[in-house]
């Protein structure tokens, strides 16, 4: 084993430093701002309100719809231009897939639920930031939710199974040179706090059955981290009022 | 549909606002912070009362323009998140957002504020492009002035990025101590005129009720390098010298808050 230590020092359940705000975009129905490390989600939420063009409508329920946003200077590269790339399309869609199962829009047929996740600034596990983010401005918009989505990024770097990976964890072969034939495993995970049920799982890398049931393990302290601190953010707005980003 | 329209337009005339501000006073909070974004090689945060944008500086190296072999470039960009407010919708940028863009880019690019011969490295070959991005977070009235200002934050905060000498490839996870060249710091004010009375700093339902506004761009000796009307009804030229004044007044105390948040 050649990572022995992480590469920012932390223990290898620990997440990075956090901080969540609820009520933070003063013109949403619901909203929220999620940071993890170098990663910043913002969320908001408009709705329910009704959903246009209308071949889009469900008379049973409401529809939910997520969308997601790098902003452009949000890389840690080059610009990256603005609109929906592929890949934005795509976490967009398994937002939604995750937060669903615990959002109840039978009460509003023929409306839709929008969330717009957008994010300044990213390290890696922009999607869990931004689910958990979209989870705290859901409750905060008072849309039935029977539980909280929690979301955080598991996985495993050379033999060690860790927590909320950062960009330099995934690519660990340019960041240290001994762990050239290291392979690396990031699992995106997203739980219902208390049935501990996934609602997001994928996986890019290289990792056994075996270590993929210890990280999913490791996830389940993990996302209880995420989950104290979504609550504390929503007490904190009910109690305190509206919050500056 | 404005509410308040018809109270707007009757508190105007006696020189009174809804809000209970004169019409001269801008919001409060009105914050600057920068560095917001550590992607970005420079960034800001504006907030004037509940209005929120954020701005990031991308520098990239690139071919210089046939016509100007010797210059880098600078480009501006609004996105008006969906985010920031429920008339938003996502898609190709809106005309709002392109009249934003192409104002507050107007204003730093006619007022010369980048010396973009010092971003030649190469004449023909080489030289660094500026994109300023700006994206809307809470649009509670007054995106011009609040995006003119998060641009000359975000550019003033802005550092090059390391370059390695051999390949030429930019390490954009290093910064250097090196800001760009600024020469001068114009800062777009927009006034608006509500039943004959001139205001600053409208929220959206007295934007939406105006009948007229210009935008002015003017630096710190009170030069003018950019100019928008907008709105539905004409100004009179004695107007025009009114809001003039009343803008090179605002943008002074403007500039005064931003280099006091950048101390």
């Amino acid at each position: 084993m050649v990572y022995k230590q992480r590469l920012d020092g932390r223990k290898d359940d620990e997440l990075r430093p956090m901080e969540a705000k609820a009520g933070v975009i003063p013109n949403a129905d619901g909203s929220a701002s999620f940071k993890i490390g170098k990663t910043w989600a913002i969320a908001a939420v408009y709705g329910p309100r009704e959903l246009y063009p209308r071949f889009l409508q469900d008379p049973q329920k409401g529809v939910l719809r997520c969308h997601y946003g790098m902003m452009p200077f949000s890389g840690s590269g080059e610009r990256i231009r603005p609109g929906n790339s592929r890949r934005a399309q795509e976490i967009a869609m398994v937002m939604t897939k995750s937060l669903e199962p615990v959002v109840d829009l039978s009460s509003f047929p023929n409306a839709v639920v929008d969330v717009f996740v957008d994010l300044p600034q990213t390290d890696a596990g922009t999607r869990c930031a931004a689910i958990s983010a979209a989870s705290i401005a859901l409750a905060d918009a008072g849309i039935p939710m029977k539980d909280m989505i929690c979301s955080v990024a598991v996985g495993k770097v050379d033999t060690k199974i860790v927590a909320d990976l950062t960009y330099k964890e995934e690519q660990i072969h340019e960041f240290n040179p001994e762990s050239h034939d290291a392979t690396v495993a990031d699992i995106p995970v997203a739980m219902i706090h208390n049935t501990k049920e996934l609602t997001l799982l994928q996986l890019d890398g290289d990792i056994t059955k075996e270590g993929l049931l210890q990280a999913l393990e490791l996830a389940k302290g993990a996302t209880e981290k995420i989950y104290q601190l979504q609550k504390k953010a929503l007490k904190e707005k009910f109690l305190m009022g509206e919050k500056q980003l | 549909m404005i509410i308040n329209k018809e109270t707007i337009t009757q508190l105007a005339a006696v020189q009174k606002r809804l809000d209970g501000r004169k019409l001269h006073d801008y919001r409060q909070p009105l914050l600057i912070e920068t560095d917001i974004s550590w992607t970005a090689e420079g960034s800001a945060r504006v907030q004037i009362g509940e209005t929120v944008v954020m701005a990031g500086v991308k520098l990239s190296l690139e071919k210089p323009y046939n016509d100007t072999p010797d210059e880098g470039g600078i480009m501006i960009n609004v996105e008006l998140l969906p985010l920031s407010s429920p008339d938003y919708e996502p898609g190709p940028p809106s005309i709002k957002a392109v009249e934003l863009a192409r104002v507050v880019d107007r204003g730093i690019r006619e007022a010369q504020a980048i010396d973009l011969k010092k971003l030649c490295i190469t004449p023909g070959e080489k030289a660094w492009f500026v994109t300023i991005d700006i994206m809307s977070i809470n649009d509670a009235g007054n995106l011009f002035d609040a995006a003119g200002l998060a641009s000359l934050a975000a550019l003033k905060s802005a550092h090059f990025p390391v370059v390695d000498e051999k390949t030429g490839a930019i390490d954009y996870k290093q910064k250097t101590e090196k800001s760009l060249p600024l020469r001068k710091e114009p800062l777009p004010v927009t006034i608006y005129k509500i039943n004959n009375s001139l205001l600053v700093d409208p929220t959206r339902e007295e934007e939406e009720t105006a009948q007229a506004r210009l935008t002015v761009a003017s630096d710190a000796k009170g030069s003018i390098s950019a100019m928008q009307k907008g709105g539905e009804e004409p100004l009179s030229i004695e107007e025009v010298s009114s809001i003039i004044d009343l803008a090179i007044e605002k943008s002074a105390f403007l500039r005064q808050i931003l280099t006091k948040s950048l101390q």
